[in-house]
């Protein structure tokens, strides 16, 4: 329940109120870099202000970077984001389940990210393409506000150039600018290569989006124990112990934060649970 | 576990002394603002002596009682998890100082708890608390330091309160397990004492510490008596064999709706109950930011902060609040932990300002589920 404290290493701009921070732990030893799987998250302290948690972003294989991509959106947020280089930020984790990386061995892997639910799903990327020939199709669909707020977008330019990853970006308001698509980012699921009985889907973004992409693959003929959703409540301890994460029969920081479509259906079709 | 002893009120007195000799913190029910409520005790005359009381939905009075009864009362609006899970605990202090920060855990306190007059009802709840806490993948330190080493008296219930359905959820009304000494009371015009159960090694040592003897045939009763009469008049019940799959299956009847037009959504009901465990936490400055700490309080499902999530709360109406906190009681409780979260302990009903009763919306929607 005491966070270690982590420093602020390096923090680059990812959009409108968009910052990700590379965090290094102060008391680590070289033994007990905390390894993370990804899609799991970790509880950030701000001193004096607050706890929230926030995914880790980062490439697993560099373990020692603990990577977060975070938006200003309240107190603890934003007060994150203001940190200089240097600052001490107290650090718990890594919690929760991740994304089911076995399950993605020798299947297409379609991606769907909805804002900054590609934070959380970047981990998996990194894992998929470091390791690309175990792996089918791998299929990235991602929808942003605006053009300016894609996350990562140096990145998913050079990946774009590789020819063993597709990736769609949609925007919900274009600017003149804009020469791609526009709308929102289930409607990317029907017009995507993969095959839909050998396919394994990882979702991410806000429930209503989700509930979406989750009724066009569905639509597309995957499975519902072939997709698995990043779910998001209210979090007070990460460890079962306050209570607010609870989502019906499950604790999201505990059984989650990433279910099987099918262990939750009945939940999320549910208003106010 | 067999009767094995009788004390009489100087035994149960020469009982708070030897736990106090012994090092325990002497902690039972006392009479306070009309109410009776937990606190420490040194002597047999802080107990509630000759006092009962009247419970129902939304109303609790005191009464006298015709005897001097010490333990002839159901529960208050306290329960013991005040004192392994306080409602409100600093987790740790930083120090800051150029740039360099120190955390340091809250140290817990050394003192070990004995518990006087715990009702079998409360011991279930502290069994059911134990599973959140100490069973699960993470140990909450603070409440394993308070919970390590209790000695718990329990007391077999003489009388039923006028909300308690223990005996609909099989946690009562006679203590089985989880005690250290079981006390029944027996008070009639001739005599005045208390038939013993060992329950722990510790127990056995306490108990020879005191002055006891062997019971008679009559007295142990006697002793059965007072918890079949008890279990004859529970104030409430419940059927609760299927209530896990009952309420599953009706997260959205119209009784959710029905109710939330008498709930005032204050909380009452999750502060007083024995297993509730949820938290939130507060973390603070002082003003040369040199010192940051980071409290914890006991929370509500009830308020529009707990389910908070940018920008609205997931459970905006008060039906879905309701629904949470039952529901989390009566059948998810079972999922994420394996036992129920309720115990029957009838304090929900009890201090609902409007005497919502838990019993009865079960009933509501068994009665009205639609097929
Ligand atoms: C598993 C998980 C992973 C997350 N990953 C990221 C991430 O990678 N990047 C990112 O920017 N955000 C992420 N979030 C959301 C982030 O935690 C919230 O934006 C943040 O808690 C808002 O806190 P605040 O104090 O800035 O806002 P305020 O509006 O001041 O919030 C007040 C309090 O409400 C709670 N709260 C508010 N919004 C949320 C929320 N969306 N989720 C959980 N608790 C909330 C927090 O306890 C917060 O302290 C994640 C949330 C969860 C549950
Ligand atoms: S829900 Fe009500 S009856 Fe059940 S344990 Fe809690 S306070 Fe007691
Ligand atoms: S059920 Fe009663 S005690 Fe509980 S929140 Fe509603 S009004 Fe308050
Ligand atoms: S975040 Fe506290 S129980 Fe899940």
């Amino acid at each position: 329940m005491v966070p270690r404290i982590a420093r602020l290493r390096r923090k680059r701009r990812d959009g409108p109120q968009v910052w990700t921070l590379d965090l290094e732990l102060e008391d680590r030893h070289a033994s007990e870099a905390p390894r993370f799987a990804p899609g799991q998250f970790n509880m950030l302290t701000v001193f004096g202000v607050g706890e929230v948690p926030i995914s880790v972003s980062g490439d697993p294989a560099a373990p020692d970077r603990l990577v977060h991509t975070i938006r200003s959106v309240g107190a603890v947020s934003s007060a994150l984001t203001r940190l200089a280089p240097g600052a001490a930020i107290g650090f718990r984790g890594p919690f929760g389940t991740g994304w089911p990386m076995e399950e993605t061995v020798a299947r297409d892997v379609v991606i769907v990210a909805g804002g900054l639910g590609l934070a959380p799903l970047r981990p998996a990327l990194y894992r998929l393409l470091a390791d690309r020939l175990r792996y089918g199709r791998i299929v990235l669909l991602y929808g942003a506000r605006s053009p300016e707020d894609i996350l990562f977008r140096s990145e998913l330019e050079s990946w774009r150039r590789r020819l063993d990853i597709a990736i769609e970006v949609t925007v919900d308001h274009a600017t003149s600018a804009w020469r791609g698509r526009v709308g929102v980012v289930p409607a990317l699921v029907a017009r995507a290569d993969f095959d839909p009985l050998h396919a394994i889907a990882l979702v991410c973004g806000p429930e209503v989006m989700m509930r979406f992409a989750v009724a066009a693959l569905r639509d597309a003929g995957v499975a519902d124990e072939s997709i698995y959703l990043s779910m998001e409540r209210n979090m007070k301890c990460a460890i079962a112990f306050c209570g607010h994460c609870q989502l019906g029969t499950v604790f999201v920081c505990r059984e989650g934060p990433v279910f099987r479509h099918d262990r939750i259906r009945g939940l999320l079709a549910l208003k106010e649970i | 576990m067999a009767a094995e002893a009788v004390v009489t009120l100087e035994g149960v007195q020469a009982l708070l002394d030897g736990l106090r000799r012994n090092g325990y913190r002497t902690l039972g029910p006392t009479l306070r603002d009309q109410a009776i409520v937990y606190d420490d005790i040194a002597t047999i005359d802080d107990l509630p002596r000759g006092w009962t009381d009247e419970q129902d939905g939304g109303r609790y009075r005191l009464l006298r009682r015709m005897d001097d009864a010490l333990f002839g009362y159901a529960v208050g609006p306290h329960s013991w998890k005040k004192y392994l899970h306080p409602p409100l605990l600093r987790l740790w202090r930083a120090e800051h100082d150029d740039g360099g920060v120190r955390v340091v855990a809250e140290p817990d306190p050394t003192d070990k708890l004995a518990f006087i007059g715990v009702r079998s009802c409360e011991i279930h709840a502290l069994a059911i608390q134990d599973r959140v806490f100490l069973e699960g993948a993470y140990v909450d330190p603070h409440y394993r330091a308070r919970r390590e080493g209790n000695f718990i008296v329990a007391v077999n219930c003489g009388q039923a309160g006028g909300t308690c359905f223990c005996v609909s959820m099989g946690t009562g009304p006679k203590a089985q397990s989880g005690f250290d000494l079981a006390l029944t009371e027996i008070v009639d015009t001739s005599r005045h004492a208390f038939v013993v159960e060992v329950g722990s090694e510790a127990g056995r040592r306490m108990l020879g510490e005191i002055p006891h003897r062997s019971p008679t045939p009559d007295e142990l009763d006697a002793a059965d008596a007072v918890v079949t009469r008890t279990e004859g008049a529970m104030g409430r019940k419940m059927q609760a064999d299927d209530v896990h799959e009952l309420l599953l299956r009706n997260l959205e009847h119209g009784r959710w709706d029905d109710v939330a037009q008498r709930c005032l959504t204050c909380g009452n009901c999750t502060m007083v109950c024995p297993t509730c465990f949820c938290t939130t936490v507060e973390d603070s400055s002082d003003l040369a930011g040199r010192e940051t700490s980071r409290t914890r309080r006991w929370d509500s499902c009830f308020t529009m902060d707990f389910s908070y999530i940018h920008g609205g709360s997931v459970r905006a109406s008060t039906s879905s609040r309701y629904r949470q906190w039952m529901t989390h009681k009566l059948s998810t409780w079972f999922d994420q932990f394996g036992t129920s979260g309720c115990v029957g302990c009838g304090r929900c009903i009890t201090w609902c300002p409007v005497g919502i009763d838990i019993t009865e919306e079960v009933t509501a929607i068994r009665d009205s589920e639609p097929r």
